[in-house]
């Protein structure tokens, strides 16, 4: 059953981060205070920095630390606890809206599982995976993924512009 | 068959990850008890024309012992609207990210908890963990004062972490890699204009970057003159407000130990880390290097980390506070376009030699 090919100690460790992530992420939607739900979500992009860090993506899941949990939950929090500081559970959470986030969610669930199968298939992982470097990373960046890269950098510009405006009083 | 030899010995996975773990232990607490004890006690008491601690021991020298002592005796107390778990989880945050930042300060050339390709990035990345844990201790609180303290926090260490990471991009430039072992030997094997006897500390070439980082640090710290968050007059003791005995003693010892991190990372990157320039004895590369620096280096990187520490705590008992939005404006307007400059100087200087 079990293959000589088959990384055991890289799936058993899949395996337990990937449960805690689902844990993670049902209490997340689940919880009736929000910043408990946004402390689950920092366990689910804890958890998410952690498979990358088992895909040896240490650049990937670095970048993951400092952006996710170091920037975007602080401002999550510094936000939901500027404005509704309760502690202790809310009543009126759940959006109305539920089921159709639902229908969303498994739709997308299925079109990424089907997208990521028909491309890797049975592709493995190898034994002694090369750790990707921060080099080869930017070379790729910056070479043949260039114009991706700016456009999404409009995009963040176009973002910034529109928080200053919005920021503005006059 | 002497000690070098035996620390360069190749151990079982179980005996180096042991020596590991208690390696991160010394090299948290050691440099938190040598900062509160040479800098928080005496040299503030001389600046104040004072003695500070003389009872415990010669020269107060067990007043630490006597005050964590003190810590951990008291009643484990906690407001009674407090979220419980949140209020108790977040000194541990606090303390995690601390023991994360060390894992990439190379104490010698073997003396290394990992040699991690993204080093600096990772020590930036971590160090940002810490705002999560001071941002749910004010929370958690359930007190306004608390609230205020992490909600200043929050914004201060946002703001800073900016031109913190700015800064160190010169000195990645320069080096041309993000491993801090690599940097380190950069600086040592390298010569300013052919004279070799120096190595090439960046924080000569890279004297902006320095002064950029150490302002950050001072911020990142929350140190006087960047003491918000905690401001005594203002918020009580801002995030810390409800916290007493050993929860504090975790947040205090966080504080401090962070502290004697960042200056080994701050040694690591602009004043050559572990290492003497190479030149002295002959080496030329990493593995050129004598045995013995594994001895050696550790004691020269914990003197450089003293060094800085004294210019971080000597800014700290000299200046007051700043005003608010006199912090946000000099991170945004200053210290920022400062940065963002001295990277573009470093890389057209990069390429034109």
């Amino acid at each position: 059953m079990f293959a000589s090919d088959v990384l055991v100690a890289q799936n058993i460790g899949f395996a337990i981060i990937a449960t805690i992530m689902v844990i993670g992420a049902l209490r997340v939607v689940t919880t009736n205070n929000v910043v408990h739900a946004a402390l689950w979500l920092v366990v689910v992009l804890a958890g998410a920095a952690a498979q990358y860090v088992l895909l040896a993506a240490e650049f990937v899941a670095i970048t993951q630390v400092l952006v996710y949990i170091g920037a975007v939950m602080v401002l999550f929090l510094f936000g939901t606890m500027l404005t509704r500081t309760r502690i202790g559970a809310e009543s009126d959470l759940n959006n109305k809206n539920l089921f159709f986030g639902i229908f969303v969610a498994l739709t997308l669930f299925v079109a990424m599982a089907m997208a990521l199968n028909s491309e890797f298939g049975s592709e493995k992982m190898p034994a002694n995976p090369a750790v990707a470097t921060t080099q080869e990373i930017s070379d790729q960046i910056f070479g043949p993924y260039l114009l991706p890269f700016w456009a999404l950098s409009f995009v963040l510009l176009a973002a910034v512009v529109g928080a200053i405006v919005l920021a503005r009083r006059d | 068959m002497n000690l070098a030899s035996v620390l360069s010995a190749d151990l079982p996975y179980w005996a180096q990850s042991l020596l590991r773990v208690l390696g991160g232990l010394v090299a948290v607490l050691l440099p938190a008890g040598t900062v509160v004890y040479l800098f928080l006690f005496k040299m503030m008491s001389f600046m104040q024309s004072r003695l500070g601690p003389m009872e415990a021991g010669p020269q107060g020298s067990m007043q630490l012992f006597a005050e964590v002592g003190k810590w951990l005796q008291k009643e484990d107390i906690y407001p009674a609207r407090a979220d419980k778990f949140i209020f108790k989880l977040a000194p541990l945050i606090v303390l995690a990210s601390t023991f994360l930042l060390v894992v990439v300060v190379p104490f010698g050339p073997d003396a290394l908890f990992t040699d991690f390709e993204a080093g600096v990035f990772y020590a930036l990345a971590v160090s940002s963990v810490s705002v999560l844990g001071i941002l749910i201790a004010g929370w958690a609180s359930a007190n306004k004062y608390s609230l205020l303290g992490g909600l200043r926090a929050a914004g201060q260490l946002i703001a800073y972490e900016l031109p913190m990471v700015l800064a160190v991009v010169g000195v990645v430039i320069q080096a041309g890699t993000m491993n801090l072992q690599q940097i380190v030997v950069a600086q040592n094997a390298d010569s300013m204009f052919g004279f070799s006897g120096l190595g090439n500390p960046y924080v000569i070439t890279q004297f902006v970057g320095f002064i950029v980082f150490m302002i950050a640090v001072q911020a990142e710290l929350t140190q006087t003159p960047f003491d918000m968050p905690i401001a005594e007059s203002e918020l009580v003791s801002g995030y810390m407000t409800e916290y007493s005995g050993f929860r504090f003693l975790i947040f205090f010892i966080g504080e401090f130990a962070t502290a004697g991190v960042f200056s080994m990372i701050a040694s690591v990157l602009f004043l050559g880390g572990w290492s003497v320039p190479f030149s002295w004895f002959g080496w030329t590369t990493i593995d050129s290097i004598d045995n013995w620096m594994n001895i050696v280096g550790p004691l020269i990187l914990f003197t450089k980390m003293i060094i800085v520490v004294f210019f971080i705590m000597w800014v700290r008992f000299s200046y007051p506070r700043f005003r608010e939005d006199q912090l946000q404006k000099f991170a945004w307007k200053v210290l920022i376009p400062v940065s963002l400059a001295n990277i573009m100087v470093t890389a057209i200087l990069k390429v034109a030699f």
